[in-house]
């Protein structure tokens, strides 16, 4: 469907038609050419599928990949497109379906190891870090591991504190990983596409309340050679009085707080991260520089997060441009509590960032009760 | 000492009952590993020292053939010339140690050699090996040459790995050697993967061999048998018919951890066909009935018929490693198998089968004796990495490395490999 889409892509009016016909749920809106909208689970399906079509050496395998199309219906179709040689249902052992993709790896496959959900990697992270992240290093270049490992990560929605862990520092702090946090459709399409390509391991980390969102996709996102260069963030909103930094799920709450703080005369400019290693230092120092404030946000835990990183960064390249104190933003220092209403008292909310903006901008409001 | 006294009585009771007493025990160690429990029924008190060949003798198992089977004089030579290359380079590996040449954890082969020189000689340049952090014999089995394993120990930069590995960690992918892990049980599943991507070529990617699939060794010990990734393994390579041998080198003790103080049930060539595949027990001080067993398992891979366990009961003449004041294993234990070296043995076959004169396999130790010494001064006298190697291979692609203040990519600065680490 999506490809008829595409051979019939041309100037705008013939892609509103075809877009019509093929939406018509969507024509109520007004168009232009970036109408098309498109779930995060259909960016993720799409760009598996075209990878996987693309190059034969790229196999998925993970539980639930297969038949059950999927714990979050992520690989969708792919089983019976590509069969179960390419589409491996594997049993519950990630210590041992995770070595077997780095020993696929290393002899020149490239597996996407799905996790069903992150914090299961811990039952495989020694393969993650000793022989994958570490391997083309100790082997001095021989051996490179052409792996992407991929899952929700971060807090769910009651899922309780052994579901709800945000990983990405763990996996950011490691010499010979790259771990990539998408926000929009765009990026989950562009990154994923990008860390199947790329030689080296790639920790995917997305996240499972962002698995039903749409966002807007641009023809050129729809490309099936499209991709995103790792390593680069993207300003999602610009602004000039404070900069706010976040990634995946906290994206969307920075923007919303960026419009409500707009109201009160505070231009914010909000960075979407994209990479957490590498990190994107030159862009979020150069906003740092124009705007002199600086908000962090991330799920996580605090103690060394990606916060934590972020604001030694920027004292170490840009302190005599900074106005105020560093402002950070994270999860609770505590287990994942179960119910509801401590939940979201676990979790950054949109009210967070907002006073922490002005905190930052020196119109403060007394601090909330936090952890 | 009565905890273990305890445990070792507890074991007596299975072997004693299922051993025919057809081979002999070795020495009796002492009244402290023979109290026996109450009620226990025990036909001969037996220290329950080295359990394998005892508990085999009466079992109604798979067990290698018992007779030598035959092999020429090349194929003898070969096998001669590589453990006698194993078991110098170790040897020099601890003179060169304890002078200071070498550091950190080195891990020696002595004793073993059958059971590297047994499978890998099997095997083609396509065909991988993994490993352990006891790890430099196979390298050298495998064909990687000794003065590239000797630098890579010195650290230099003329090493497999460019002395970034070291002793746990050899590398060579011209040899199909993937590994050197530190990690206990860390090699199985990467050996699994390496077999399923052998799997992958033929069926989905339609590259094939003339020989068939190629195969993959995964070596280990007698303590990663009781780690869960080996349990993982075994189920997922028999699922779906992986080509790969899993070569078990028990020789007894976990550092200083006897096997039986740790495994519930001792046996663990049993584990195999609890997982559907064939488990074999195999006297791995004796280099020809190893390479017997390994032909078959490695055939059996290379048709497509899947895995085998195969245990080698073996024996390391050193420590667990050369800090290691190996205080724990008896004097009696380490006779009995010093008298089953697996050198001396080959050579004494050779000689009483008349495929080589003494002279010409003295030849051969004098020549190895030499390629290890010239080893050596290659090693020495290789220069160390330069400073602008520490963030080289860190990625494949070093934009890894991200971006740097100027907004370009790190690792297009000239300078960046200069070891400024400011990354």
């Amino acid at each position: 469907m999506l490809g008829a889409a595409r051979r019939q892509l041309g100037s705008g009016p013939m892609l509103g038609q075809v877009l019509r016909r093929l939406r018509p749920a969507a024509a109520a809106r007004g168009y232009s050419a970036a109408a098309k909208e498109m779930t995060v689970r259909d960016a993720l399906n799409s760009a598996l599928d075209e990878e996987m079509s693309a190059d034969p050496s790229v196999f998925l395998m993970g539980e639930e990949v297969g038949e059950y199309q999927g714990a979050y219906k992520i690989s969708k179709g792919l089983l019976d497109k590509y069969g179960p040689d390419r589409v491996l249902d594997t049993p519950i052992t990630e210590a041992g379906f995770t070595g077997i993709g780095v020993g696929a790896a290393y002899q020149g496959l490239r597996p996407i190891v799905e996790f069903m959900t992150f914090n299961f990697s811990m039952q495989a992270i020694d393969h993650i870090i000793n022989s994958a992240a570490k391997s083309n290093y100790m082997s001095a270049g021989q051996i490179s591991v052409p792996i992407v490992f991929r899952g929700p990560n971060g807090a769910a929605a009651g899922v309780g504190a052994q579901h709800s862990q945000c990983y990405a520092a763990w996996y950011a702090h490691v010499p010979g990983l790259k771990v990539l946090t998408p926000y929009s459709a765009e990026d989950a399409r562009g990154l994923l596409k990008a860390a199947i390509r790329d030689p080296d391991p790639v920790i995917f980390l997305e996240n499972e309340l962002l698995y039903g969102e749409s966002f807007p996709v641009s023809a050129e996102v729809l490309d099936s050679s499209f991709c995103l260069p790792i390593g680069k963030a993207k300003i999602e909103r610009e602004g000039k009085d404070v900069t706010i930094t976040a990634f995946s799920k906290m994206v969307g709450y920075a923007l919303q707080a960026a419009e409500i703080l707009s109201k009160e005369g505070i231009s914010a400019e909000v960075i979407n991260l994209r990479s957490i290693r590498p990190l994107d230092r030159a862009a979020i120092n150069a906003s740092v520089r124009k705007t002199n404030r600086l908000v962090t946000v991330e799920e996580g835990f605090p103690q060394h997060g990606i916060g934590a990183e972020i604001c030694m960064s920027v004292v170490e390249e840009s302190f005599e441009y900074l106005d105020a104190p560093v402002q950070r933003i994270a999860g609770a220092d505590v287990p994942m509590p179960y119910a509801a209403n401590l939940e979201r008292m676990a979790v950054p909310q949109v009210e967070d960032i907002v006073r922490a903006a002005k905190r930052a901008c020196y119109r403060a409001v007394p601090m909330a009760a936090t952890a | 000492m009565a905890a273990a006294s305890f445990t070792a009585a507890k074991f007596l009771a299975p072997v004693a009952a299922r051993s025919g007493g057809d081979r002999a025990p070795f020495p009796a160690a002492g009244a402290a590993y023979a109290r026996p429990r109450r009620g226990a029924q025990l036909t001969s008190l037996r220290p329950a020292l080295a359990v394998s060949s005892d508990v085999l003798a009466g079992s109604k198992a798979a067990q290698a053939a018992a007779a030598h089977p035959g092999v020429t004089r090349e194929e003898a030579l070969e096998l001669y010339e590589d453990m006698v290359l194993g078991r110098c380079f170790e040897d020099m590996c601890a003179q060169m140690y304890y002078r200071g040449k070498m550091f950190g954890f080195v891990h020696l082969y002595n004793g073993q050699e059958a059971v590297s020189t047994g499978f890998i000689k099997l095997l083609n340049q396509a065909d991988c090996v993994v490993s352990t952090y006891r790890d430099h014999v196979h390298a050298l089995s495998k064909g990687v040459p000794a003065r590239s394993v000797m630098a890579e120990l010195f650290g230099k930069a003329t090493g497999c790995c460019r002395g970034q590995g070291g002793s746990m960690h050899m590398f060579s992918a011209p040899h199909n050697l993937l590994g050197g892990f530190a990690f206990i049980g860390e090699g199985i599943p990467v050996a699994t993967g390496a077999a399923f991507a052998a799997k992958y070529r033929h069926e989905v990617l339609k590259q094939s061999g003339p020989n068939g699939l190629d195969v993959t060794l995964a070596f280990f010990g007698d303590g990663t048998c009781n780690n869960g990734q080996f349990f993982e393994c075994l189920n997922m390579a028999q699922l779906w018919k992986l080509p790969i041998v899993f070569v078990v080198e028990n020789n007894l003790w976990a550092i200083g951890m006897s096997h039986l103080r740790a495994t519930s049930d001792p046996e663990i060539w049993k584990k195999g066909p609890a997982f559907g595949m064939p488990g074999v027990h195999v006297d791995g001080m004796d280099v020809l009935k190893v390479r017997e067993v390994a032909k078959e398992a490695i055939e059996r891979a290379r048709r497509g018929e899947g895995p085998t366990l195969v245990e080698c009961e073996t024996y390391r003449f050193r420590g667990h490693s050369l800090a290691d004041p190996d205080e724990l294993r008896k004097p009696d234990e380490k006779s009995h198998y010093a008298a089953r070296d697996p050198i001396t043995a080959l050579k004494r076959y050779i000689i009483e089968q008349n495929l080589a004169t003494e002279s010409e396999l003295k030849s051969i130790e004098k020549k190895m004796d030499d390629l290890i010494e010239e080893a050596v001064e290659f090693a020495d006298a290789s220069p160390h990495p330069p400073r602008s190697q520490l963030l080289e291979n860190v990625f494949a692609d070093p934009k890894g490395f991200g971006i740097g203040p100027d907004g370009k990519y790190r690792c297009d600065d000239p300078m960046f490999t200069q070891g400024t680490a400011q990354v």
